[in-house]
């Protein structure tokens, strides 16, 4: 028996992302919010049901893009009209269509840099340790089982009232998670 | 002539063998790697390619001893196997970038059992192109000043220039290519920590899993990275190629002084890309027994993809010699002249040969389906590629405005030995993927479990597939 405040949360399994995501549904509809479910794979409608909310990403990638179009443009035309103008043949220090490869370039290499990282950083990876890892069985959540968490931080959460909730959905077991 | 020798054709085919489930997917991949031995084959295979890296190391090291002397380049064929090569094998890259990227986006589910060894086909091959224009520069150890760096000469790289292009371009879709394929790779190699029982795999696994668990919250960004990643990469891709073409277009070389370059030249990496994604599909699939994911389907699709290809190549083989013909130039003509007649006739016959006349043979189902004919055929088309690049590079060259200037080329011992140094360079990296990650990504096709099977219990698709499963 896990001390109370040694407790992580609950961790119920099921064999099938079907079932998780009524389990999950169904665990909103009861007011829990603090949780989260564990899938070998992306589940639709999931993200929604545990109470994800939208992801900024192609919000901070358009930024990343522009920072790298406009940056590129101008690292170009600073160093042949500022830096170092340099008379070809008389054709102008500005020859924006020479610049364009470069400033495409750029902007593909910045937003696609924002992406990963970005999803990295908004993950909260890399992450060495982390509670759900000591679950039994967890090791099958990168195989073929599905797994949904509540938390003990969750204002609802009551050990043996949770654990009967999680129950009666019919998973394949209940478990306690140590922090 | 059974029913069953000529019935197995695409529609029937499915892209992935009924009878899986998820646990049985995940196995299957991963096995390979955690737990299958290592077979005498694929130590033979790789103590060959790894010989190969040898040889091109020394020829490295000879050549940064001696300088470019030792290849065959000279005025006026300043560009040898160097630029032929590099064309060529970032060219082999594009194929695996499109059909990870582009495939997604358009949603074609068959691509998902081959984009991972495909992506790993492009970051090898553009390992090997980087090295040659790096190799074939009078000072390799300046190549440094393509980048703009604040340096003590106050000096810029000329942005105007498509060889500062070209560096951009080829950087930037090596590190775009890298991470890309690392993105895919994070879950897969959470499942191989999660399965291996070993401690220092199941450590390296860890590291590289970054501690990833597979929460909703974290798939629900990574799919969202992941396309946007695809999205960025699709004009990236073509926007490469064509850079690569203007290495030549923007010349006025005559021959390579043309518009058609850049489609001609994205269309004619696709193609040999494809057909360098056949090369290694077909002995992967044998080798590893992984006819029930890469199916005759996908076989089947490829090579239809080969043949459209091929078709395009020939429309610009076609439009070439047409311009030449149309624009007047004496120039131009006499360039695509001695191309049919000159001294390089043998090379032209070879492109056309090997790169319109063998791909017609893909207009029929019993070649497409016949993974031997169709290998015969991939390894046909990644030569005639390659002749082709040596076709635009030399023969434009060697015979310029002027008469006088005239030369012939004839490659050395050297151009060959690094040529063959990075063919084995590419397949040690290759053999080492295929050894160490699972080359099939595994939470793809659990997903594509899910959505072509319609009922998700693992019971109900045993069930459902057992009476199929006898007649297969």
């Amino acid at each position: 028996m896990i001390a109370q405040s040694q407790l992580y949360g609950l961790m119920a399994e099921w064999d099938n992302p079907d079932d998780l995501l009524y389990a999950a549904q169904q665990a909103s509809t009861e007011g829990f919010r603090h949780m989260d479910a564990y899938t070998p794979f992306p589940v639709e409608g999931l993200p929604e049901a545990v109470g994800c909310r939208p992801t900024r990403l192609p919000f901070l990638v358009l930024c990343g893009g522009l920072f790298g179009g406009v940056g590129g443009f101008f690292m170009q035309y600073y160093a042949n009209v500022h830096a170092y103008p340099l008379n070809v043949g008389g054709r102008p220090f500005n020859s924006w269509p020479a610049f364009v490869p470069i400033t495409f370039e750029l902007t593909i290499l910045c937003a696609a840099l924002t992406a990963v990282f970005g999803m990295l950083i908004a993950n909260g990876l890399p992450m060495p340790y982390h509670p759900v890892f000591n679950a039994p069985h967890f090791e099958r959540a990168s195989r073929n089982r599905f797994f949904l968490c509540i938390e003990a931080t969750d204002p609802h959460f009551d050990r043996s009232k949770t654990r009967q909730f999680l129950e009666n959905l019919r998973p394949q077991s209940v478990s306690e998670v140590p922090c | 002539m059974q029913g069953d020798r000529i019935q197995p054709i695409a529609p029937i085919e499915p892209v992935l063998k009924p009878g899986h489930t998820y646990a049985s997917i995940s196995d299957k991949i991963s096995d390979i790697v955690v737990k299958r031995k290592t077979t005498l084959g694929w130590f033979l295979g790789f103590g060959i390619a790894f010989s190969l890296t040898m040889v091109l190391f020394a020829s490295i090291t000879y050549l940064f001893i001696k300088g470019v002397g030792i290849w065959g380049v000279d005025i006026p064929v300043a560009w040898g196997f160097a630029i032929i090569n590099f064309v060529w094998w970032i060219g082999i890259g594009h194929a695996g970038t499109l059909i990870s990227a582009f495939l997604l986006l358009m949603r074609q589910d068959w691509r998902t059992s081959i984009n991972r060894f495909a992506e790993a086909m492009t970051l090898f091959a553009v390992a090997c192109a980087g090295l040659f224009p790096i190799l074939h520069l009078g000072r390799p150890w300046l190549f440094y000043w393509l980048i703009p760096y604040p340096n003590t000469m106050g000096l810029w790289p000329q942005f105007r220039s498509p060889l500062d292009w070209d560096f951009f371009a080829v950087s930037t879709y090596a590190t775009v290519s890298l991470l890309f394929w690392y993105i895919g790779l994070i879950p897969d190699v959470a499942s191989l920590r999660d399965r291996t029982e070993k401690r220092l795999p199941r450590l390296i696994f860890g590291i590289m899993a970054l501690g990833w668990r597979g929460s909703a919250q974290h798939w629900h960004r990574f799919q969202m990275a992941y396309l946007l990643m695809a999205g960025l990469a699709t004009p990236l891709v073509v926007s490469v190629h064509s850079i690569v073409s203007i290495d030549f277009a923007a010349a006025i070389i005559p021959g390579w002084h043309s518009t058609i370059f850049p489609p001609y030249f994205v269309i004619g990496a696709i193609f040999s890309g494809f057909a360098m994604v056949l090369t290694l599909a077909i002995p992967l699939r044998r080798f590893f027994g992984l006819q029930d994911f890469v199916t005759l389907r996908h076989i089947n699709i490829m090579a239809k993809l080969l043949l459209l290809m091929g078709l395009g190549v020939s429309y610009g083989y076609l439009m070439e010699l047409f311009m030449a013909w149309y624009s007047g130039d004496q120039f131009e003509t006499y360039v695509s002249l001695n191309r049919l007649t000159g001294p390089y006739w043998p090379i032209f016959a070879g492109v056309i040969a090997c790169n319109v006349l063998a791909p017609q043979l893909l207009w029929f189902p019993r070649v497409r389906t016949n993974t031997l004919a169709l290998f015969g055929v991939a390894l046909i088309v990644n030569v005639g590629m390659w002749l082709e690049r040596f076709m635009i590079v030399v023969t434009s060259l060697h015979r310029d405005f002027l008469p006088s200037s005239w030369g012939m080329y004839r490659p050395t011992f050297w151009d060959w030995s690094t040529f063959l140094g990075t063919l084995g360079l590419f397949f040690t990296l290759f053999f080492l993927f295929v050894r160490v990650l699972p080359m099939i990504p595994m939470f793809e096709m659990r997903e594509l479990l899910t959505h072509r099977e319609g009922h998700t219990r693992e019971e109900q698709q045993k069930l459902a597939v057992e009476p199929e499963g006898s007649v297969a």
